[in-house]
C-alpha cells in the first residue's frame, strides 16, 4: 500500500477520510471521477445519485461564524425534502412530486424533472451539528450550519524572539 | 389544427418594439399541460416571489419573466455557484383563441402557474346531428 499525503480539505473538495491508495484503487477512483455525471468539486469522490431527470443547484456562502448551503427546489412540499449530515458530507435527498402525466390533458411540453433524487456534498470545514438550521422559501433551500470551533479563522500572534 | 402553445425561439425570437435594457436573462425549465378548457403553463422560477414575477400578454405573445430576490447573507462570501445569478425571461406565443381577461396566475415555492382558459370558439363541441 502506497502512501500519500494527506491534503488537508479547505474549499475545494477532498473528502477529509481519503484513505491511501494501492495503485489498483488509484485507477479506479480516476475511472470513477471520469464518469462522475457532475464534475463538481463539491461531489467529487462521493455517491451522487443521478434520477431520471436532474438535481438541485446548489450554492455554497462562507461566513465568519457559519456555512449557507442553497439548493433550487421549486415546486416541493417541505415533508418531501430530506436533509441530512453525517461525518462532514451534507445528504439533500427527497421527491418531487408529479409529472408530465398527471394533468388530465397530458403534458404537451415536458421539461421539468420530477422524482426522486439525492445529492451529497462534502463540506469544506467542520459544522457543528447541533445547531443547522434549514430554511425553504420560494422554492430555494437553506441549510445554515455553524462553524465549529475549531473551523473558524483566528488570529494567531507570533512572538519574535 | 390550431398550435398548442409555441416557444418563439424555434423562429427567431421576438423583439418588443423597444428593447429596454441589455441584459442576460435565464430561461425558466416549463411544462404546459392541454385539457379541453384550458393550457396550464408551469414555470420554474426558484428564489422569485409573487413580487418578482411580470406576465404580460400582448396580442398572441406571452412573456414571463422573474426577478430573483434572494435574501442577504451580510458577512458571507460566495465561493461555489451553480445557480445563475440572472433573471428568468422567457417569451412564448400562444394560441389566439384565448381569453386574456380571464388568466389566472398563481406563485407557489418558485412555481408560477398560469392557467389560461381556451375562448369558447376553441373548446371542443359536440354537434348534434339532426
Amino acid at each position: 500500500m502506497t502512501l500519500t499525503r494527506w491534503q488537508r480539505p479547505d474549499g475545494y473538495g477532498l473528502a477529509p477520510w481519503r484513505r491511501s491508495l494501492s495503485p489498483q484503487d488509484g485507477l479506479s477512483q480516476l475511472l470513477q471521477s471520469f464518469a462522475g455525471v457532475l464534475d463538481s468539486p463539491l461531489d467529487a469522490g462521493l455517491e451522487t445519485q443521478f434520477p431520471d431527470g436532474g438535481l438541485p443547484a446548489v450554492d455554497m456562502h462562507d461566513g465568519k461564524e457559519a456555512l449557507t448551503v442553497r439548493a433550487e427546489l421549486p415546486g416541493m412540499k417541505k415533508e418531501d425534502i430530506d436533509i441530512s449530515l453525517e461525518g462532514g458530507v451534507l445528504t439533500l435527498s427527497g421527491e418531487r412530486k408529479g409529472g408530465c402525466d398527471s394533468e388530465s390533458g397530458g403534458a404537451s411540453h415536458c421539461e421539468r424533472w420530477f422524482g426522486r433524487f439525492q445529492r451529497s456534498i462534502s463540506l469544506p470545514c467542520r459544522v457543528d451539528t447541533k445547531t443547522i438550521k434549514a430554511a425553504y422559501t420560494d422554492g430555494v433551500l437553506s441549510i445554515t450550519m455553524a462553524k465549529a470551533e475549531e473551523a473558524k479563522a483566528k488570529k494567531i500572534k507570533v512572538q519574535f524572539n | 389544427m390550431n398550435t398548442v402553445v409555441n416557444n418563439l425561439e424555434q423562429a427567431a425570437p421576438a423583439q418588443p418594439a423597444a428593447i429596454e435594457c441589455e441584459c442576460e436573462y435565464v430561461r425558466p425549465v416549463v411544462n404546459i399541460y392541454e385539457t379541453p378548457d384550458t393550457y396550464v403553463l408551469e414555470a420554474e422560477l426558484p428564489g422569485v416571489n409573487k413580487a418578482g414575477v411580470s406576465v404580460q400578454l400582448e396580442g398572441n405573445v406571452l412573456t414571463v419573466e422573474g426577478r430573483r430576490s434572494p435574501p442577504a447573507l451580510p458577512d458571507t462570501e460566495l465561493f461555489y455557484r451553480e445557480s445563475s445569478a440572472a433573471d428568468f425571461r422567457r417569451v412564448f406565443q400562444v394560441d389566439p383563441a384565448i381569453e386574456a381577461a380571464k388568466i389566472g396566475a398563481r406563485m407557489e415555492q418558485g412555481i408560477l402557474t398560469l392557467t389560461l382558459p381556451k375562448s369558447d370558439a376553441a373548446k371542443p363541441r359536440k354537434i348534434a346531428v339532426a
